[in-house]
């Protein structure tokens, strides 16, 4: 019997680390894995309450998160190696023109 | 006194954030790519623990495998190398550390004091293929299939975006021999 907190701490503990990722690193792809990071820690605390509130809705919604993270992973992918035949650099740094 | 089941959600936990630390700490981006999955697999665990199988399932096949291959994929592909720190990056690093530490502990802090310490029993809410199934068919079923839509737009816009420029029409440079 783990208490329904402690399923929260983890939760916000593995947002804040997808977060504090996407703030300091600067690798373009490294960032995008920082937002998987953060939308696991929502799914895991979809979870938690699906199972304290008995309420299987919030599973479902896990099922919706993950589907649009894949959408989002194959388009951002995509992206990615557009803006790297572009400029011939990952580094974010040196992305900061919308121009070419 | 430590049952089966908090021993287990304290060592799943572990492995969660200690794979989320190392995604942060590693300066090349296969070794965090790596370090996600243990995530991955880690909340796969959790979701077991609390009784939900088949999104523990869909955790490990669609996250922890096409997902991350997509990523393992793109990473081999664009040949990515170590990350270079500029002065950006380092006061982001200066503030940023500090302050999701902070902003953790608080909401730490209140989940603990506020939301209460009723227990969430194993296996309460039986998250077995066939209920899930059941509800997304009939109940979520214009989401479901309105995700199907997304999912089609989404394979179009990967394909446009990651052609070449020459083969996405417009003002294309033509080669000529």
């Amino acid at each position: 019997m783990v208490p329904l907190s402690y399923y929260l701490v983890l939760s916000g503990i593995l947002f804040a680390c997808g977060v504090l990722g996407f703030l300091i690193k600067r690798n373009i792809i490294t960032i995008f894995m920082s937002i998987e990071l953060m939308l696991n820690g929502v799914n895991l605390s979809f979870v938690a309450f699906a199972a304290h509130w008995h309420a299987l809705a919030g599973q479902v919604f896990v099922f919706f998160v993950m589907v649009v993270a894949a959408a989002e992973a194959a388009v951002g992918l995509a992206i990615i190696i557009s803006v790297y035949r572009t400029r011939e650099t990952l580094n974010i740094d040196q992305v900061n023109l919308l121009k070419l | 006194m430590l049952s089966v089941h908090l021993i287990l959600f304290l060592v799943f936990g572990a492995v969660a954030v200690a794979g989320a630390v190392n995604l942060l700490v590693q300066t090349h981006p296969i070794n965090s790519a790596l370090s996600l999955i243990a995530v991955m697999a880690a909340l796969a665990g959790e979701y077991l623990l609390l009784g939900a199988e088949f999104v523990a399932a869909v955790q490990v096949i669609v996250y922890a495998g096409a997902i991350m291959v997509l990523f393992v994929f793109v990473i081999m592909l664009l040949n990515a190398g170590v990350e270079e720190h500029t002065k950006g990056s380092r006061v982001a690093i200066l503030l940023g550390v500090p302050g999701m530490l902070a902003g953790t502990l608080l909401v730490a802090w209140v989940d603990l004091k506020y939301s209460g310490t009723q227990p969430v029993p194993v296996g309460a809410l039986p998250g077995a293929p066939r209920t899930i199934g059941l509800l997304l068919f009939h109940e979520f079923l214009l989401p479901f299939e309105i995700t199907s839509i997304l999912i089609l737009i989404a394979i179009m816009g990967a394909v446009v975006l990651a052609s070449k420029p020459t083969a996405a029409g417009g003002p294309a440079k033509k080669v000529h021999d």
